[in-house]
Formats: C-alpha cells, structure tokens, sequence
C-alpha cells in the first residue's frame, strides 16, 4: 500500500497509560511494534489487535487501532471469525505461554493448521504473571512456584514444535532485548499471508526474572542466540566458529565447524514444505540455558483460510447469481391453496 | 398398473389419520415417514410429524434400542400436533411391534413385516412366543405383509444385489401405505429419482419397491378398503412443509438479507442443531459463512469475531454447547455486540437424551452466566414459526446490541408443518446503523469517538466497526467507564453500568408485541405456555372449549424480558396453569415476578405433550375450580 498516508509511532500509541511492571519486557515489544507499523505503510483504523487473557492481553489498550480485549483463550477462535469476515483487515493476536498454551491451546492449534490470516505473537514468560506467579505450560520441569512449592512436575511445551506440528505455515522466535530482531521477525510475519506464529521471549521480572538471561544478555547473545538465515549456512559464535548439523538420525546438532567442516553445516531452509527441518531446529534447544534458534524456521504458502471462503462464496454468485429469499423459501416442494 | 387404476375398493373418508411407521435404525423410517408426510402435504393435508429416533446411529440390529420411528398426522382440517395415540402402526420388525404397541390406540390397525417374525428376530426383540399367533394383538386390524420377499421378488429382474433389494423394502411399505390412504405415487417418484439418479439400480429398485407395494395394496385381498383424508381447508397461498431447523436456517438467512448484513455462522456439530448448519452451508449464495469450529467456545468466539467486524453473528448449539459458551456470552454481554445464540433443547443434564425433546435450558439462557449478564431470550413456537422467531431475535439484537438467545426444541427442530410462505416484502426491515463520525467534543474541542456513548431510548452504544477511520478505540470485558469505554475499576461507575446493561434488556419490553389472550374472557383458567408446547396446548384447548368449558390460553414468545403487559393478564384469572417440559421453570420465573398463583404441568419424557394428557390437566384444574 504504497499510497497509503505515512504514519509515525505516534499515530500508534494510545492515549492509555501503559501499566505493566516497570521493566516488564512487554515494553520493548510494545515499541518494536508500534515503531514498525509505520514502516509497512499500513492505516490504523484498518488494523485490529486481539488478546485474550493474562499481563500480554493488556497490548490492544496501547495501540492506537482497533482493540478487542477478550477472554482468556479465546483470541484466536475470536480472530478466526473476525478475520474471515473481514479480510480487509490486518488482525493481530497478542497472547502468551498460559493464555495460548494451556486454556487456549486448542483455539491456537486450530488457527494455525487452518491458516487464517492472524499474525500471532506468543509472549513466553514461562511464567503466569498476572494471576501473580503460578508454573505455566512452559515452566520447566522443578519449577518452584506458589501452586508448585515442592517443584513443578509438568513437562513443559516447546511452543514453536507445537506449532509446527499444528501444520503453522510461518513460526518465529525473537525475543524482548533486540528491538530490530523483533521489528525484523513481525515484519516477516505480517507479510506472510496465513497464520504467522511468533514466540517471543519475554522477561518478567517481577515472577521469573532472568529466564532468558543465559541467552539474551547482550554479552552471551554471540555464543548462545543462532540467527536464522534463509539460504545459509546456521553458523554461530563470536567468530562463527559454531554450527549446526544433522545427524543421521535427522536431529539437529550444536557442533565446532572446525570439527565437521564448513560443508557440513546445515543449509536454512525456512520454505521447505516438509516440516521436519523446521521441526528437528525447534528441537535443538532444550530451554534457555542452551545455544537456541532464533528467526524465521518455517515460511511456506498454503492457500489462506479466509480467502478459501470468500471463493467458494464468489463461485456460488458467478455460477447461480446472488441468492433470492423468496426463491429459497420456495426451494422445497410447493403448492398452491 | 399404475395408481391411476381404478380402485377395486371402497373408499373412506377420513377426517384424520394418524400413522407410525417404526422399524430398524436401518430400514430408513425416517425416510419413509418423510417422503409420505411430503406426498401429504403436496396433496394439500394439514400436518404434523414427530420423528423419533435412537441416539446411536446404528444400534444393534433387532432390537427395541434400535427401533427408531416417524410419527405423522394428517388432517382435512387445522391440526396442532402429531397426534395422541397412533391409528396405524406400521412395523418393520418384532422390536418396533414390541417398542411401539404401546402407542397405538385401542382397536388401531397394525402392519407388520412378517418376514422378520422368525425365531431369531423375536428373540432380539424380547418376545418368548410370536406375537402375532400368542393373542397379543387380539383386538387390532393385523395385517401381515411379506414386505421383504415381496420386495426382493419385485427386484428380482434388476440385477440388484439381495442386500440392496432388502433395503428397498421401505419403499415397498411406502408404496403400500400411498396405496392404502389414496396418497399419489408421482411426487415420492420424481424424489426417488433425483435422490438415486446416479446409482441406476438402487433407483430402479426402489421405483420397483414402491409400485410393488402400491401394486400390492391393490391386488392382494387383504383390505378391505382404501382410505381417503381430504385436503385441509387452509388459507389461500403458497404452501412448503418445513421443519423448525430448516425455517431457523431460512430465517437467518432472511435476517440477514433484511439487516443487509453478511451472515456468519460459527457452530460445533451437536444433535438435534446440526442441521442448521447443514442448511446454511448450502446458502453461499447469500453470502453466508459456515465455520465448523473447533470446539463449541470457538464457534461462539468465531461468531463474536465476526458480530465486531460488521456481520451477523450466530452460533447454534443444544443444552450443553450452550453452557461451554456461556463465558463468551458474558463478554458479548459486556461488549454490547448483536450476537445470537440458537439453542436447540434437547433432554438434559449432560448427554441426557440427545435426540429427544425438552425445553430444560429456559433457566440457563436466563441466568446461566456469571455476574449480572442479562440479555434477551426468544422462544420459537412451531417448526415454521422459528423463521419468524430468528429475525426478531436477530432484530433486537441489532438494535439493543445485545447477544440474543433464541430457544428451540428437538421436537420443532425434526417436525415438520405445512406453512403459508410470507411474501418477503413484508418481512421487517431490520436494518441498524454503524457510527461513521466521533461522537463527543472533548474539553478541549478535539472530536472523539466514545464507544459506550447510547441512544437515550434504546440505550443501545454507538457501534463503530474496524476499517472506519478515526473510530478506533478499544473494547473489551473489564468494566469499562460510562461514556467513554476505558478501563474502569470505579466501584459507583460499575454499579451504573451494571443497571445501565439490565435496563437496556428491560426496556426492550416496550418494543415487543404485549400478550395476547386467546379466550374466553371470563375464564377462570389462564394457561401459559412457552416454546414447542404450543401446538399441544392448542389442540387441548380447543377440546376443553369443544365440552362447553371456559378456558384462556397465552403463549409467550419473548422470554426475556417478558411483554410489558404480562403481569396485568396473569392477575386477571383464578388460575393460571403453565405446560412445561422441565420441572416448572417458567412457572417459577411467573411465580416470582407477579406473585400469581402459577401452578406447572409437567413432562419429562423426552416426548411432546399430547394434547390428551393436558385437556385431562385442565379439566381437573377447571373442575377444581368450579367445586
Ligand atoms: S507480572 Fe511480569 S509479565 Fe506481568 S507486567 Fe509484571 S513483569 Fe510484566
């Protein structure tokens, strides 16, 4: 929409105080998006922000846009309706670990293989935050909590495998402290047309402060973040002297490239319609503590859900013309009295 | 031969006939009842149905869980319900003989297959000795008919496999009772034939079975005359057989044409509602959007999505959809978005009798949210009433921006009724109004839009969609402040809000229709009724008229709020008796609001009232009365 007027951040934000924690990583997020909606040149009134429940459903009342503010859980199955109504619309979901992984699971799971046209930003805090403090579907395993004070036992979610095996057509990670990591990474998720499912790594300082510090510090980022490229090969470390294989077994594998060879590193391939690829690399990280992709894993096309349905609408008119009401009611077998 | 030969016997008038055709989950009754209720209809019969089948799909063969069955009534006069006992019972096998007897009046006539009368079948169905030879059946007209060896012999010639022959076999009683009440074969014909075009031999034989069966009724000496009911004197005009389901469907579809508003249906599979999905599906046409949900939460969120976009939103579902989606309600509640909910009663709690009637889901529609949530509640009638009762409820909706739950029933959802088709231009115009530009001058003279900002009558907020410039705002279930729809935790603006959103819902009681009284206005019995008890209600009040009593009748089709006049009528009588099927919910609701001497009549059996039992109730209520 390159005639579309130009808009600054301004144009984005709310008048609404925003009220998260201080230092709540919400706030980077905030600003990564409301600084990039000016750059994709498109209108506030025609864009929509969907949350459920949970410290990240607060997002719509910051955005200068139209705002739906839901129930816990539910935003995907609300934005599924919206955005099949509306395809005009750019609809976005902001929800988290607890509110899209565990009570909205399945909303999220279906949204995702039906690939509607959301763009869907998990906050994963690994923690419940507003209900202050219980393990959520990411917690790891042992995690002290107050529903858990001799230790979680809950195996915890991969959010980005559950996606890939939801059949999601776009998955990305990025996290909080990278601003044009995360303006990078929505972009690519705005512009694929389908269900786009971005995990973002979000500190919550007051309940799980640090979750993500072993890989987001500035000073460990070069050793333990693997920046995703498409069409390259995955390299990391201050010197690129890290990379990353597959085994015989298909796993993907952390290895020194002087060990196996330049060659021998493993080639992105985000369009890669099989999923295994995408899916093997969602696995090579067991938590935050680890070296852990981040980027675009998986961008194929598959048609769009909406746009299925507003064809089969239009072939049914191009073939029989619009519907007549009185036609209908006569559709059955009729007599006259 | 064909059916134009003459009859080789006499003819009978009948004034009316009630017939049940029962017989495996299998042998398509279903079928065979609705295609002789179409014939019915085409011939100009009053009618009403009563489909009564199993919950599973194919419950093992032979025996009496299995027996599904149709019950239709015909009439050459106004009629108002399936009928009380059955005059004829066709049975396909012992288990609907043994399921079904029970059902057919004194002296009525019974049909059976014989060929399924052998040892193994009567063992299935719980018979020790033929009850066709024991005595059993002393007293009824029995014919037994070979149905199934008769059929097979008419395929014989087509090549038809004997497995698919059998299945012919409701063909051959169709055609037998099209022969035996003077229905024309031609319309069941032409039906058979588009059904089955594609697959020649199973239409052939079942062209085959029916004239056999026809063929049969004309030749074998076994009757000793045919019967005839007349066409029903019913008011000039077009006429369809609808069932309540497929006139839901076609209402919605009309609400939608009327509010000039897209239509999107977001439902979860669920008996008896499916079929409104179904319907709907097929009407793309119109613009209208289907969405299998996931689950029955997502279809209501998917529906609510929508209602926010501009469309009109339904979602349809049965007693325990409705309790997944009562959470979403209470968010639509609080958004003040058109939303409506379809709920199609079935017995309950839990599973309960999924494919049998009850209208136990009136205190759940009610009430059955959390917080202080009230909303409109619309009750259908009769099967063709529910395409009037879906544009009223969608009418309020749009104009109280409300979710609105409409209430109908298993039973007006399966049964079917011959119905005068409305001309579509004087269907309401239920059109509303999107807000384009702000709404409030700020202090400082900046223009705003303020979503809770409400028409002083309606109390209805200003309704501004996404993709309207200069609108945006945010919306969502935290209490928001009068006016201006931010987040509000003030504890005087919560409790204005809270009375703002009930007395939106009561003051919609001064733009419905007051009730009216049918009756005798010195009666001392009022009955009130609600929902699919109509029909019943009616025929018995006409009875009790018919002996010479005095009786009043009411029935209400907005349950929530009430007509504003309803406690005015209720104080007028001695009594006021309410038929319900549930424990008295109505009746409570009455009992509560008016302080009336409100007494129920109840039923629970996952079956209408027949008009029987409650002319019995209202006797005694009126003898009472007198003494
Ligand atoms: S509780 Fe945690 S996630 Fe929620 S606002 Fe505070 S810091 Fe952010």
């Amino acid at each position: 929409m390159s005639d579309a007027p130009t808009t600054t951040r301004k144009d984005w934000a709310s008048d609404q105080e925003v009220r998260w924690c201080p230092g709540c990583g919400d706030y980077s997020i905030l600003a990564a998006v409301q600084l990039l909606l000016p750059e994709l040149g498109v209108r506030p009134e025609n864009t929509v922000f969907l949350s459920g429940i949970g410290c990240a459903a607060r997002f719509p009342y910051y955005m200068n846009t139209y705002g739906l503010h839901s129930i816990h859980g539910r935003a995907p199955a609300i934005a599924t309706g919206l955005a099949m109504a509306r395809p005009d619309l750019d609809v976005w979901v902001v929800t988290g670990d607890g509110d899209g992984l565990s009570i909205g699971g399945n909303h999220l799971i279906h949204a995702l293989r039906r690939n509607v046209n959301i763009t869907i930003l998990l906050f994963n805090n690994q923690i419940y935050g507003l209900t202050k403090g219980q393990f959520s579907p990411t917690s790891e395993i042992g995690k002290v909590t107050k529903s858990t004070p001799f230790g979680s036992l809950d195996a915890p979610f991969n959010p980005l495998s559950v996606a890939i095996g939801a059949e999601a057509t776009f998955v990305a990670r990025t996290h909080d402290m990278d601003r044009k990591h995360m303006m990078e990474t929505f972009r690519r998720a705005h512009e694929h047309r389908g269900a786009a499912f971005v995990e973002v790594y979000q500190n919550c300082n007051v309940f799980n402060d640090g979750a993500f510090g072993a890989i987001t510090a500035k000073d460990k980022r070069s050793e333990m973040l693997i920046d995703l490229r498409h069409g390259e090969p995955i390299r990391f470390g201050p010197e690129g002297e890290r990379g990353v294989v597959l085994d015989a077994q298909g796993h993907a594998r952390v290895v020194d490239v002087a060990d196996v060879g330049a060659d021998a590193l493993l080639v992105h391939d985000e369009q890669r319609a099989e999923p295994s690829l995408a899916f093997a690399l969602s696995r090579l990280s067991r938590g935050p503590f680890e070296p852990t992709p981040i980027g675009v894993f998986r961008a194929v096309e598959r048609p769009e859900y909406g746009a299925s349905v507003s064809a089969q609408l239009a072939a049914a008119q191009d073939q029989h013309g619009p519907g007549d009401l009185a036609e209908l009611l006569r559709s059955g077998a009729t007599w006259e009295v | 031969m064909t059916e134009t030969a003459q009859p080789a016997r006499p003819l009978q008038r009948l004034d009316h006939v009630v017939i049940r055709f029962a017989g495996d989950s299998g042998d398509g009754m279903q079928l065979t009842g609705d295609r002789f209720t179409s014939a019915s209809a085409l011939f100009g019969n009053d009618l009403a149905t009563l489909p009564d089948f199993p919950a599973e799909i194919r419950a093992p063969a032979g025996t009496v869980h299995g027996v599904s069955a149709f019950q239709v009534h015909i009439s050459d006069h106004d009629i108002h319900t399936p009928g009380d006992a059955a005059n004829v019972l066709v049975a396909m096998n012992p288990a609907a003989l043994r399921s079904e007897l029970h059902l057919v009046e004194p002296g009525g006539t019974i049909l059976v297959n014989v060929d399924t009368f052998d040892e193994r079948n009567l063992k299935k169905a719980g018979y020790s000795s033929n009850p066709l030879e024991d005595g059993t059946l002393a007293g009824y007209t029995v014919y037994e008919v070979p149905m199934t060896s008769m059929t097979v012999e008419a395929v014989a010639d087509l090549g038809v496999k004997p497995r698919d022959a059998d299945r012919s076999k409701n063909f051959f009683a169709l055609g037998l009772l099209s022969w035996m009440y003077s229905r024309p074969l031609e319309p069941t014909r032409r039906w058979v034939e588009a059904r089955f075009g594609r697959n020649e031999k199973v239409l052939a034989a079942n062209q085959a079975a029916l004239q056999a069966g026809w063929n049969f009724g004309e030749t074998a000496e076994l009757f000793e005359h045919r019967f005839e009911v007349a066409p029903a004197t019913l008011e000039p005009g077009t006429y369809t057989s609808v069932t309540g389901n497929t006139a839901l469907a076609w209402g919605l579809v009309a609400a939608s044409q009327l509010a000039d508003m897209p239509l999107f249906l977001g439902s979860y599979p669920i008996t008896p509602a499916s079929d409104i999905l179904h319907e709907l599906s097929k009407h793309k046409r119109f613009g209208v959007r289907t969405f299998q949900a996931e689950d029955e939460i997502a279809g209501i969120g998917a529906a609510l999505g929508a209602a926010y976009g501009g469309h009109l939103g339904v979602t349809t579902t049965s007693g325990p959809g409705l309790s997944l989606k009562a959470e979403t309600l209470g968010l639509a509640v609080s958004l003040e978005l058109p939303l409506l909910v379809v709920d199609i009663q079935r017995g309950g709690p839990s599973t309960g009798l999924p494919t049998k009637t009850e209208a136990a889901d009136l205190l759940q529609a009610l009430y059955g949210r959390h917080g202080e949530a009230p909303l409109p509640v619309v009750a259908a009638y009769s099967p063709s009433h529910c395409f009037f009762a879906a544009i009223e409820a969608a009418r309020i909706a749009l104009k109280y921006r409300t979710p609105v739950i409409l209430l109908s029933d298993g039973y007006l959802a399966n049964g079917a009724e011959p119905w005068r088709l409305p001309d579509v231009a004087d269907l309401p115009d239920i059109r509303t109004t999107f807000a384009t530009e702000p709404n409030h001058l700020a202090e400082d003279g900046t223009a705003e839009f303020w979503p809770y900002k409400r028409d002083p009558d309606t109390l209805a907020r200003d309704w501004a969609i996404p993709g309207t410039p200069g609108l945006m705002h945010r919306i969502g279930g935290i209490e928001k402040q009068d006016g201006r729809g931010d987040i509000s935790y003030e504890p005087a603006n919560h409790e204005r809000m809270v009375h703002l959103r009930a007395a939106k819902i009561a003051g919609i009681a001064d733009d419905i229709p007051p009730v009216t009284v049918d009756g005798d206005d010195d009666a001392d019995l009022l009955v009130l009724g609600w929902g699919s008890t109509w029909g019943s209600i009616s025929a018995a009040v006409e009875r009790v008229r018919a002996r010479g009593r005095r009786i009043a009748r009411a029935h209400l089709v907005h349950l929530s709020p009430f007509p504003a006049n309803l406690g005015e009528v209720l104080g007028r009588y001695r009594k006021v008796l309410v038929p319900e099927m549930n424990l008295g919910q109505l009746t409570r609701l009455v009992r509560a609001e008016f302080l009336v001497d409100a007494e129920v009549v109840s039923k629970v059996q996952g079956v209408p009232f027949t008009a029987g039992e409650l002319e019995r109730r209202f006797l005694a209520a009126l003898d009472e009365l007198e003494a």
